[in-house]
């Protein structure tokens, strides 16, 4: 496959019918109409392109960092685009800024459905602002792709029948970190310090399931809402608690503060952080900014944490490739970071499911083949769950650790687990990109 | 006595069948204007009435009773959130949520109302921006109850069946915040054109005239505030419905501040200018965003530009239109009259009213 579409790689058409061979061959059962020529088969799909929509926090408290996914999605569709797009058609990102306001959430949401008519909504971020819409969308029933939150809440089939996950969620991560700090770090005392929403509470659900909810104090379980910066009275509780090992369920302004806070009290835990809040470039960005050039990455230096795409800063490795020569030529201006990577392995899926889905989607087709088709071969470390009765997205994470010198390292296996199920290893291997860098 | 009762017949009913006329006409004209446009334009007018109801009922606090809210967005949060829990648990028909909602924002309003005649100026602004910077954090607070940061969701008002299946829900809900507004700017015309409304015009014009005239300030200043506050709740019920979840950070102080800009920019005291400033709010940040969108500017700033355009326009309108946007309008009427020449009596009263923020619906 991968030789084929190198060999086509100079015109739309040929693209198409490489696709088209390679999609049957991949998945013989697929009952997609790729014949025939592209039609308005949807709303948001013409002849020639197909509009998708999101909400994004591209200003207020969880704009650090996240502000960067769409750009970075964007940044993909554009370059999807300049080497012939999907069957022919181009992808047109409308990203809307929400400023992580439910309500905003909610009338960009409809501005973008009822007056944008787009196809489907994809990566609108955040657990409390997506919760707000999720069920306006299903009942408008628009595709609801890859909500950027690895809230479980994306994962139910029968009340949210168009909405899929994407991110490991966040029971599954919390279940692998306590694993690891079970292995790992055991005899030491534990304390959580979590954001007091789905995104905290299923995290801690997972590390309960694992490290046993009777062994973490109530006081040493400390929570934070994103509207107060103030998190001194929390941070020292941890530490009148004696708690040796934090696990932080933070987004990253939130760990920012909670490392600069602990540093401030003399109170050095080793602190096991969720991929959503422990990207080194934006952490690094916010220590800085916070503590007026202070103190930077040596904050970092220990932190526990984990992944379910390739490390950022791993250079050898085909996907960072990839994704960072799309970084550097389209949007240079923003930093290399994890965000930036994310948007565009998330775009990278959508182009899958839409290729997938055949030349002519509607919407309900296209719902229907995400669930009956593999999506195999992107940039994850773990498998994407999406079937029938599961709309979780990848299914597991590998830990990772960062150096003192903000070097990050991945650390044992990749791990796979389901909310209630056991925790098993993954033996898949990676796959690499296919060299034209579009599916 | 028989006299009398004439006299106030003629003054009352003049000015009630022309306000309910002038109801009627503008009920007809928006329902035929909501039928017309497209579902996301209705789902807007929905904001414009939601907006205007609000700010109606401010502009009756601070342009014609002088008492400056700075909380009116908490109220809403009170009106948005009885209607969310009325909704969790029970199926209730549209008109009595918003009653109950009214009711209870009303009561919320008489406690309130009583502190705020206490006080004056920036002392009661202070008060009233407490109950905006505090009310929100309840929800945080008690999560299991409010439901934190996320809020509750409002299950949307489905189309009574005899308007057919194919009735989009974005237009009823329109039909429902334009009839409230509706409803709420005859109330409250009448309400200015009585003598109560002369009582609370009489009370911020100067308080020691108003009680030398016989007229209980304090208790004016609490009706105000009740009635001002039983709009907001009003507004905040149908918020609910129109975004569909109620959160804390959709009735933070920002929201209290729009309502002041509306009522400014309309024109403070006039009703009119309550349902112009709505206008501007819905408006004006679609129009920036996409001004700021179409300029080829880093992220950065980009994503920043909307609020700063806004500023901006705001700015500018108030060196312009000093008197807001009624204002603003009465003045051109007054002098295309004196231009043209027509009655006298109204040219000398346009150009008398451009100092005077008197009611004018």
């Amino acid at each position: 496959m991968k030789s084929r579409i190198e060999s086509s790689a100079s015109g739309m058409r040929g693209i198409a019918i490489v696709c088209l061979t390679g999609l049957l061959a991949a998945c013989g059962t697929s009952t997609a109409d790729n014949s025939g020529t592209n039609t308005a088969s949807a709303p948001g799909i013409t002849a020639t392109d197909i509009t998708i929509g999101s909400t994004q926090p591209l200003t207020g408290p969880a704009a650090p960092g996240y502000s960067e996914i769409a750009p970075a999605s964007n940044a993909y569709f554009v370059y999807l685009n300049q080497h012939g797009g999907v069957f022919g058609r181009k992808i047109l990102y409308q990203y809307l800024d929400d400023g992580y306001n439910p309500t905003n959430t909610a009338s960009q949401t409809r501005k973008l459905i009822l007056e944008t008519k787009v196809f489907a909504m994809f990566s609108s971020l955040g657990t409390p602002t997506h919760l707000a819409v999720v069920d306006y969308i299903n009942s408008e029933k628009v595709p609801d792709l890859f909500v950027s939150s690895g809230c479980n809440c994306w994962n139910n089939v029968s009340k949210y029948p168009n909405t899929f996950g994407w991110q490991p969620d966040y029971t599954i991560e919390g279940k692998v970190l306590g694993q690891y700090i079970k292995q790992n770090l055991s005899g030491k005392k534990v304390g959580y310090f979590y954001q007091n929403d789905e995104f905290g509470l299923d995290g801690v659900k997972g590390l309960d399931d694992q490290l046993g909810a009777s062994s973490v104090p109530s006081a040493s379980r400390q929570n934070y809402v994103p509207t107060n910066t103030n998190v001194g009275p929390q941070i020292a509780a941890l530490q009148a608690s004696g708690a040796q090992v934090v696990v932080s369920y933070t987004i990253p302004a939130f760990t920012a503060l909670a490392l600069l806070t602990a540093a401030k009290l003399g109170y050095h835990p080793t602190w096991v952080v969720s991929n959503v809040g422990s990207d080194i470039t934006t952490l690094t960005g916010l220590l800085t900014t916070f503590s007026k050039g202070a103190v930077g990455k040596q904050l970092l230096g220990g932190m526990v944490t984990d992944t379910y795409l390739p490390l950022v800063g791993d250079s050898s490795n085909p996907w960072i490739t990839l994704f960072k020569g799309i970084h550097d030529q389209i949007i240079p201006g923003l930093p290399w970071d994890g965000n930036v990577l994310y948007g565009e392995a998330q775009a990278y899926t959508l182009a899958q499911a839409f290729k997938a889905a055949g030349r002519n989607p509607t919407r309900s087709s296209f719902v229907k083949s995400l669930e009956s088709t593999k999506l195999s071969g992107g940039p994850g470390l773990a498998p994407l769950g999406f079937a029938s009765d599961n709309h979780l997205g990848y299914l597991g994470v590998q830990v990772a650790i960062i150096a003192a010198d903000g070097t990050e390292a991945t650390n044992g296996p990749v791990y796979t687990s389901s909310d209630s199920g056991p925790i098993s290893q993954y033996s898949g291997s990676a796959s690499s990109p296919p060299s034209n860098g579009i599916p | 006595m028989v006299t009398a009762n004439l006299r106030l017949g003629r003054l009352i009913r003049p000015t009630l069948s022309r306000h309910l006329l002038l109801a009627l006409g503008a009920a007809v004209v928006l329902v035929a204007i909501s039928a017309q446009i497209g579902a996301y334009d209705d789902y807007n007018l929905t904001a414009v009435a939601i907006f205007a109801v609000a700010a109606a009922g401010l502009t009756l606090l601070t342009g014609l009773n002088g008492q400056l809210s700075l909380g009116h967005g908490a109220l809403m949060a009170v009106g948005a959130y009885t209607a969310s829990l009325l909704l969790r648990d029970h199926q209730l028909p549209v008109v009595v949520v918003l009653l109950i909602a009214v009711l209870t924002t009303g009561i919320i309003g008489i406690v309130f109302g009583y502190a705020a005649a206490r006080l004056r100026g920036p002392y009661l602004a202070g008060a009233t921006l407490t109950l905006a910077v505090a009310l929100p954090q309840l929800a945080t607070r008690y999560k299991s109850i409010f439901g934190g940061d996320a809020g509750l969701t409002v299950p949307p008002s489905a189309p009574p069946v005899w308007l057919g299946a194919d009735f989009p829900p974005e237009r009823w809900l329109a039909w429902i915040a334009l009839a409230a507004a509706v409803v709420t700017m005859v109330l409250l015309a009448n309400l200015l054109h009585s003598s109560v409304g002369r009582s609370f015009i009489a009370v911020r014009d100067n308080e020691a005239a108003a009680a030398l005239a016989g007229i209980d300030v304090a208790r004016t200043q609490v009706l105000a505030f009740v009635i001002s506050a039983a709009c907001a709740g009003l507004a905040g019920a149908l918020f609910g419905y129109w975004s569909g979840v109620t959160a804390p950070a959709g009735f933070g102080l920002g929201l209290s501040l729009q309502l002041i800009t509306a009522i400014v920019i309309g024109g403070l005291g006039s009703l009119a200018g309550a349902i112009w400033g709505s206008i501007v709010l819905v408006f004006v940040p679609a129009l920036t965003s996409g001004m700021a969108s179409s300029l080829n500017v880093p992220s950065s700033v980009a994503n920043n530009l909307p609020l700063a355009i806004y500023g901006a326009i705001l700015v500018i309108a108030m060196l312009v239109a000093p008197h807001g946007i009624q204002g603003a309008l009465k003045r051109l009427l007054a002098l295309a009259r004196a231009r043209w020449g027509h009655s006298s009596a109204s040219e000398k009263k346009g150009v008398m009213d451009w100092d005077d923020p008197a009611p004018n619906p």
